[in-house]
């Protein structure tokens, strides 16, 4: 399988990381290197095999409907790059 | 129990310049499942809060926390499931949307593509009379909302808050089976109704706990047959998604004005692009959200931080075993036990508290009397104080009084609305409110008989009249009725009349 | 012998006795940090920290409750989220980033009375086999080719855990392991390194790479100390949906030193064409080990072998471009200044492009591919059937009674850093070829140190064990070291 620039461009674009155009040359080939040696996987005889769903069959473990979390808006908030009013702010987004 | 058989409406037909058309809709309901804490975390899923407050660090994202599900929620969209006649899958299991959004903090959505928790169900959607749609469910799938962007409060910025984040949805799938904009809202009217009655949502649409997605395509007649057949959607036309719909109103215009819109193109010539469109009820139009149809490849993959979910048959059981009953059986059941008609039982079964407060004031009563009182006096009051039931100034038991005091004749209907009256301002116990007022019909023919027998004697011409044309003995009624003050029941004064003037 | 340089199991006697206080057996290690800069494995320090939790400890040691890392001076991965103290996975993303929480592992530790000396370097996100991918430089190997001063790397991901190890300015450290990262760099710089069984250890509060693959573990001076390490870090965890409800057994007591009988599975998939001789001899040096100390040696066959390295290289990434996507700049960490007009896709593209390093772009866009629409099925579902079929593998030979394999731990001895810089990533993902099916499989795994190369370097075999027997595996392996007697140190340069 090879990549083609507009396919490692759409890639980039879905990952949401820049790159630059003339950066996209060399992603294509780094990722069909990488994609090639997944290849062998064809190889691989599967029919009626079902893929892994969990490394150890268990129980999912579940919680009560009781509230046990939240009311801490200071340490949510702690982090943020730009938080005004209880809010985190981000550059507008456009609907 | 009476039963309901129906028949399908006819689909709506739009004509269009050229020839006629119909058209499919097939739904998606978001339903925000009523439960204490939110899906995956112990935060509150109350509304109202402080922004950022009803969140934990893993509604937050932050880095390192990992997800537990709320049994309860799991319990309440069996429930959902079961409600919808649908089937119960006993293993399922938890697929990550992803996709990039400042109020969806993990950069995907916890949902379940794979294999949805509720599989194929059906809603019977009355439209008049023994007139019923029946719209078969697809899946119901658990999943988890994501946070709120708030646009105006800053020129450059957007304000995010995670409140509603990760708090746990119903997505509630219908195949194409609604064939007109009014089957749609009643569609939903249908769910929303179903789902207050289980208590697995509240179905409070301004809040938008409760909102659908509506997919609109038009077909020309004979296309839809030859889909039920098959199954198969190439008989379909191309159909197009309205975007987060909550309110009747405007699914109903939405739908109406996006199936003109596809039938214009289609009849010069054009092809619909299937897309996601917004409905902008201030222009009543709906347009394409490009945005949102940008690369979208949401590369669903199993949750690695999940196993299945795997639930017992035993617990479905008692599930099953502690359902409450539903819209449909109550109905019927007003029907045959209570003789009401399609109508009555349809408004009385509407809400869950309405049917409740029906059934007490019916109980061991007339039927048909309760609802006439209840649709007609309490309702009709209600409405007009723009009060809900579970303030009605008037209780079951008291309304039910009047009613007895109506059936035992001591009263009379003119009398039973004044005392209704004054129970909703006053209050009071009906039966001592009616005495303490000399409310009291009389029925004491003695004093009735001496009241007549003095008017026939002082009316010879009215009396012959009466005998040529019997319906002028209601002069003599009239008269009675008036000299007693309206207290005479009216009854025993017409037999009293009758026989007299030997009618 | 200075303090720092003691095994887990000798302090804790010692601090037990008396005869040294956990403040002073912290001192020695904040010495012994503070002159190790030049490895650069210890990227925040937190000395105050550390001298507080000493004094704590030796409060409880003097009231005679302490338990078995009461005092014991740890460094921490800086994958682990500790609350208060930078928590950065080595990534620039996440530069400043201080969590509100403590993961469930350092909670365990302090709770324990265990003492944290700082962060450890690593590679970024854990993603790399050789520490050069961090936000904070590469960790240079106390190790160095007999008298060849070039600096050679201390493997990854957990290289910064693995030098500090190996130099003596901890006495353990934590590591996680997606594909290797415990066993790897553990084997290149001489000490002890188990990855447990899936779901053994909670995976709370660490920074997800691959969720199903990622398992965190001690890095250790000795096997007696990775089962003192391993009893304190494991255990049920209600915030981790994967985590086992399993009682943790005290896995030092399941050190008897007695092998008998039990077999030992030599699986032939493991002998690669183009494996440098001296890490065949060391196999079979470690099998003649196994036989003489009175096992049973079993040829077996793991079929699937092969596809073990492609199918982990379709899961991890797909996992990890999920698990990375909330690095967006929202909530936490850099956010990339933006030019006038720039919108919200503009500051995710540009905050994730500054922030991510090289691979972990390169491993986050071959995810995303593999995941995208029309591939899911060609790669995504086919890796997890593949890694059905390695799992049933393993099943299949322990069922027919065998009680551990044996396998070397790499494929060569530690390389120099910048070495493989112009090697294709495929070469660099071929570090991991005996490891990542022990991950992608979920079983136990670990790495102990059996002998030096002709360069001087150091050698690891790794033993893989049946899923929950960690005791059973760690007493295999503390057989194999007895009868290696390893104990070379790398020469202090630094």
């Amino acid at each position: 399988m090879s990549i083609d620039i507009d396919t490692a461009r759409k890639v980039a674009k879905l990952a949401r990381i820049r790159v630059e155009e003339e950066a996209l040359p060399a992603l294509a080939q780094q990722l069909s290197g990488i994609l090639g040696f997944m290849e062998q996987l064809n190889e691989v005889d599967v029919e009626g095999v079902e893929p892994m769903v969990s490394v150890t069959p268990m129980r999912l473990k579940r919680r009560a409907d009781v509230v046990t979390d939240g009311n801490i808006q200071e340490q949510i908030l702690k982090n943020a790059p730009d938080a005004r009013e209880g809010f985190f702010a981000v550059p507008k987004v456009v609907e | 129990m009476l039963d309901l058989t129906t028949t399908a409406p006819k689909p709506k037909v739009i004509a269009g310049a050229k020839h006629d058309w119909e058209l499919v809709i097939g739904m998606e309901i978001h339903a925000q499942v009523s439960s204490n804490a939110k899906l995956f975390s112990g935060a509150s899923t109350q509304v109202g809060a402080e922004p950022n407050s009803n969140v934990a660090f893993v509604d937050a994202a932050m880095p390192g926390m990992l997800p537990v599900i709320n049994e309860f929620c799991v319990e309440q969209a069996v429930r959902s499931g079961l409600g919808l006649k649908a089937q119960i899958n006993l293993r399922s299991a938890f697929d990550r949307k992803n996709y990039f959004y400042p109020d969806l903090p993990q950069g995907y959505q916890i949902s379940q593509l794979y294999h949805p928790i509720v599989g194929e169900g059906e809603v019977l959607v009355e439209m008049g009379p023994g007139v019923a749609r029946k719209v078969r469910i697809e899946r119901i799938h658990l999943e988890q909302d994501a946070g709120k962007s708030i646009h105006d409060m800053d020129p450059t910025m957007s304000f995010v808050d995670f409140n509603r984040t990760g708090v746990a949805l119903m997505e509630i799938v219908s195949r194409p089976d609604i064939r007109g904009p009014e089957e749609a809202a009643a569609y939903v009217v249908k769910l929303r109704q179903i789902l207050r009655y289980l208590g697995t949502c509240d179905g409070n649409m301004q809040n938008g706990n409760l909102r659908a997605d509506v997919n609109v395509s038009v077909c020309r007649p004979g296309q839809y047959e030859k889909y039920q057949e098959t199954q198969d959607f190439s008989h379909l036309g191309t159909r197009c998604e309205l975007k987060n719909m909550n309110s009747m109103r405007f699914i109903q215009m939405a739908i109406d004005y996006e199936a003109r819109r596809q039938i214009a193109i289609l009849e010069d010539g054009g092809t619909i692009t299937q897309e996601t469109r917004l409905y902008d009820p201030d222009r009543n139009e709906t347009r394409s959200m490009r945005s949102k149809e940008e690369a979208h490849d949401y590369r669903y993959f199993p949750c690695p931080d999940l196993l299945p979910l795997e639930i017992e048959q035993a617990w479905v059981d008692g599930i099953a075993a502690s359902m409450p009953e539903l819209p449909d059986a109550k109905k019927a059941r007003f029907m045959g036990d209570f003789g009401l008609t399609d109508y009555d039982a349809n408004v009385l079964t509407a809400d869950l508290e309405n049917a409740a407060f029906f059934e007490a004031v019916a109980q061991g009563r007339d039927g048909k009397q309760a609802a006439n009182w209840v649709i007609n006096e309490l309702f009709g009051r209600l409405n007009k104080e723009g009060r809900a039931i579970g303030d009605s100034p008037l209780s079951a038991a008291q309304l039910g009084g009047v009613l007895d005091l109506i059936g035992s004749g001591e009263i009379s209907g003119k009398m039973a609305k004044d005392l209704f009256e004054i129970l909703w301002t006053e209050g009071g116990n009906p039966a001592e409110v009616a005495a303490a007022r000399g409310m009291k019909q009389v029925t004491d023919t003695g004093a009735i008989e001496a009241a007549l027998d003095a008017l026939i004697a002082a009316n010879p011409e009215q009396v012959e009249k009466a005998k040529v044309n019997a319906k002028l003995a209601g002069w003599f009624t009239g008269q009675v009725l008036k000299s007693t003050g309206g207290k005479a029941n009216p009854a025993v004064v017409n037999a009293l009349v009758a026989q007299k003037l030997g009618l | 012998m200075s303090a720092n340089s003691w095994t887990i199991a000798a302090a804790r006697d010692a601090l037990r006795k008396g005869e040294i206080s956990a403040l002073d057996l912290t001192m020695s290690c904040l010495t012994a940090i503070d002159a190790a800069d030049g490895l650069n494995a210890f990227v925040h320090k937190t000395p105050e920290l550390a001298l507080d939790q000493a004094r704590a400890a030796d409060v409880r040691l003097k009231a005679g409750e302490a338990p078995a890392m009461c005092g014991i001076p740890l460094g921490i991965k800086d994958l682990f989220c500790t609350k208060g103290v930078p928590s950065q996975a080595a990534s620039n993303i996440l530069k400043g980033f201080r969590p509100e929480y403590e993961s469930t592992v350092t909670e365990k530790l302090f709770g324990a009375g265990a003492v944290m000396l700082g962060k450890l370097n690593m590679d970024e996100f854990a993603m790399g086999s050789s520490n050069e991918s961090a936000c904070y430089g590469n960790v240079t190997s106390p190790w160095r080719r007999g008298n060849d001063t070039a600096a050679l790397t201390p493997g990854g991901s957990s290289g910064g855990s693995a030098a500090a190890v190996a130099a003596d300015l901890c006495l353990a450290a934590t590591g996680t392991d997606t594909g290797g990262s415990i066993r790897q760099p553990a084997a290149f710089t001489g000490i002890t390194g188990i990855k447990p069984t899936y779901g053994r250890v909670s995976r709370w509060g660490i920074v997800a790479f691959a969720s199903s693959l990622d398992q965190a573990g001690p890095m250790t001076k000795s096997v007696r100390d990775a089962a003192i390490f391993l009893t304190a870090m494991s255990g049920h965890d209600p915030k981790d949906s994967t985590s086992a409800d399993l009682a943790v057994p005290d896995f030092e007591a399941a050190l008897t030193g007695d092998i008998r009988g039990k077999k030992i599975g030599i699986p032939r998939e493991y002998r690669l064409d183009g494996i440098p001789a001296e890490i065949d001899a060391l196999w079979q040096k470690g099998i003649e080990m196994m036989r003489d100390a009175g096992a049973e040696i079993v040829d077996i066959s793991l079929p699937h072998t092969k596809y073990a390295l492609p199918a982990y290289y379709v899961i991890a990434p797909a996992e990890a471009s999920s698990n990375l996507a909330r690095y967006d700049g929202v909530r936490y960490g850099h956010r990339a200044k933006l030019a006038q007009g720039d919108g919200i896709t503009e500051m995710y593209e540009k905050t994730r492009a500054e922030g991510f390093g090289p691979e972990v772009q390169r491993r986050i866009m071959v995810g995303t591919y593999v995941l995208s629409a029309g591939f899911y099925d060609a790669y995504y579902n086919r890796a997890r059937k593949v890694r059905a079929l390695i799992k049933r593998d393993f099943e299949q030979a322990f069922a027919a009674g065998i009680d551990a394999i044996l396998t070397p731990a790499t494929p060569s001895a530690a390389f120099g850093l910048g070495e493989m810089a112009s090697a294709d990533p495929v070469e660099m993902y071929l570090n991991d070829v005996f490891t990542v099916t022990v991950n992608l499989a979920g079983l136990p795994g670990i790495s102990v140190p059996v002998g030096l190369d002709k360069q001087g370097l150091p050698l690891g075999l790794q033993l893989i064990g049946r899923p929950w027997e960690e005791g059973d595996l760690l007493n295999h392996a503390y057989v194999l070291e007895q009868a290696a007697g390893f104990v070379s140190k790398p020469r202090k340069w630094w």
